[in-house]
């Protein structure tokens, strides 16, 4: 089980969190001027990182709050967690894999 | 290739089981081929076999990072069955299912295919519900599945506990021609005859990028042994499907997750079919070695460490435990993890690319195994005619775009 970093409360078990998925996926302002590609890619693509991905977490049985975090796919390793509305931190090594 | 008989085992087992030659060559692999298949799972070897045997598709290769059979093909709990909600989906496993029926004798290579009955049980009202829905669908398109009661369940699987338990079974859907098969052997099988028709099959050989023409066509790949050039390109690199499409810069509607499963240590014959629990996460079924296979969720994030959470595979043996408490002191031998990639419909992509000459299959999630001769088969259709099977029409890249997903997320709601 992981230990995750709440922005707010600081380090809890996996169990109290729920996953939301790749973090920064903006809702498109114009949907209705919106192709069905477009619609497409912001509902279903996503980039599924290799490396560090920046995602979306909210500590349900906690302070209840969402927050985005960095994590190593390839070592489940959260390299920051960050509070919504800020910047992600730049991954160590942007080109590891 | 030297033919498997019962002669030739009783001849080698008389002489002390010498003069068994290898199964498959090791060649290096050549400057080009006309067909080159990435990742040699079930799904790439079976594709390059059929490929070769149906097609007579020239010169192909199979390119494997590390051994072959080594990703979901050999860590899966190797549950086979059809009995899906929409036509296309039932259409596609029960295909499968079919070649699976004569899988030995066609690659003459025992996978040990054992049609012992799927039972998947319902818990809830809602349960109950949909798995007559799946029944009813089922029937009227021509696949296989009944409905039991608790105490035909328990008929059906003696171990089973039909008692007053935390999530009580309120039924069963069975499929009778569903069951297991041997998962290493399947990769192996496809291998040695692949191979016995020309089919380089090339292990240790990671593709680190796709080559492309100047009309933006497939030209080849770039490995870890060097560029090799293709005029046809298919991937079947399951988990790691996003990461080899986008070398050719195509993006996919995947998610990759770690799943997990473990095995018991060997028992004798106690059970006699494949259990799964949809609701309580949990299946179960018994190898010819005596082992318990059993099979838990996917983690909750996407990750590619080919390990899981232990809490995921503990609350899998909670289930088990309750729902046939007989396992209750049995130890568990091993445990691991694959990497699955989730389409958001639960449905495969078997297709054709916006890039010319480059093929995917992929999206199989947590339930590819049982569809491994199936789809190998279209998939190597497709590449060779250059345009889908009827089978796996349906199965586009394009779907997610026009609204025509295949939902079986909708139609389980769990993995499958
Ligand atoms: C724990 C677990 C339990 C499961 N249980 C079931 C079940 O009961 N029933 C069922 O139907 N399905 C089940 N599945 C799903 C099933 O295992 C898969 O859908 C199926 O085996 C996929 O086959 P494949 O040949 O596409 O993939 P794989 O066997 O994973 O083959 C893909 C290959 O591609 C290679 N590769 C990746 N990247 C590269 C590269 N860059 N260059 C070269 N090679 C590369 C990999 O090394 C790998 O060998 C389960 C999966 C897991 C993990
Ligand atoms: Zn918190």
């Amino acid at each position: 089980m992981l230990l995750i970093d709440c922005p707010y409360c600081g380090e809890r078990p996996e169990l109290e969190f729920v996953y939301g998925g790749q973090a920064h996926i903006a809702r498109p302002a114009q949907s209705a001027e919106l192709s069905a590609q477009q619609w497409s890619d912001y509902l279903y693509r996503r980039d599924n990182t290799r490396g560090p991905h920046a995602e979306r977490w909210r500590h349900t049985h906690g302070c209840g709050r969402f927050f985005n975090a960095l994590r190593d796919t390839t070592s489940d390793h959260f390299l920051a967690t960050y509070r919504l509305g800020e910047t992600p931190p730049r991954a160590p090594d942007e080109s590891a894999s | 290739m030297q033919p498997f008989s019962g002669l030739s085992l009783l001849k080698r087992g008389l002489t002390g089981q010498r003069g068994w030659t290898a199964q498959w060559r090791h060649p290096e692999p050549k400057s080009a081929y006309d067909a080159i298949i990435i990742g040699g799972g079930g799904h790439g070897l079976g594709a390059a076999y059929y490929l070769a045997s149906e097609h007579r598709f020239g010169s192909v290769a199979v390119l494997e990072k590390g051994w072959i059979g080594g990703g979901n093909t050999g860590r899966n709990t190797t549950i086979i069955r059809s009995n899906y909600l929409f036509d296309e989906s039932a259409a596609l496993y029960d295909h499968a299912v079919k070649l699976w029926e004569s899988l030995s004798q066609t690659l003459n290579y025992n996978v040990m295919f054992s049609q012992r009955g799927v039972l998947m049980l319902a818990h809830s009202v809602h349960d109950v519900q949909v798995s007559k829905r799946h029944v009813h669908a089922n029937r009227a398109a021509g696949v296989d599945n009944e409905w039991l009661t608790p105490e035909e369940a328990q008929a059906f699987c003696p171990p089973l506990n039909i008692g007053d338990i935390r999530y009580p079974v309120l039924g069963a859907a069975l499929q009778r021609r569903g069951g297991t098969a041997r998962h290493d052997a399947v990769a192996w099988g496809y291998a040695r005859a692949a191979d016995a028709l020309g089919v380089d099959i090339i292990e240790n050989c990671a593709v680190t990028g796709i080559l492309r023409n100047a009309d933006g066509s497939v030209a080849g790949v770039e490995t870890t042994r060097g560029p090799i050039s293709a005029r046809r390109v298919g991937v079947a690199a399951a988990g790691h499907s996003s990461v080899v499409m986008k070398m050719a810069g195509v993006e996919l509607p995947l998610e990759s997750y770690p799943l997990q499963a473990l095995v018991s240590e060997p028992v004798k014959p106690v059970f006699p079919c494949v259990v799964m629990s949809n609701t309580i996460h949990a299946y179960i079924s018994q190898s010819d070695k005596g082992e318990l296979v059993i099979g838990a969720g996917t983690d909750a994030y996407t990750s590619y460490t080919q390990r899981g959470g232990l809490h995921i595979s503990s609350h899998a043996l909670e289930a088990v435990c309750e729902l046939f408490p007989m396992f209750r002191r049995l130890r568990m031998l091993r445990n691991w993890g694959g990497i699955v990639d989730v389409t958001p419909d639960r449905s495969p992509i078997i297709a054709k690319t916006p890039v010319p000459g480059l093929y995917v299959n992929c999206g199989w999630g947590t339930g590819g195994f049982k569809a491994t001769p199936g789809a190998a088969h279209v998939f190597a259709w497709t590449i060779a005619r250059d345009e889908p099977h009827p089978i796996n029409a349906p199965f586009t890249l394009e779907r997610f775009r026009d609204g025509n997903l295949i939902d079986e997320a909708a139609a389980a709601a769990v993995a499958h």
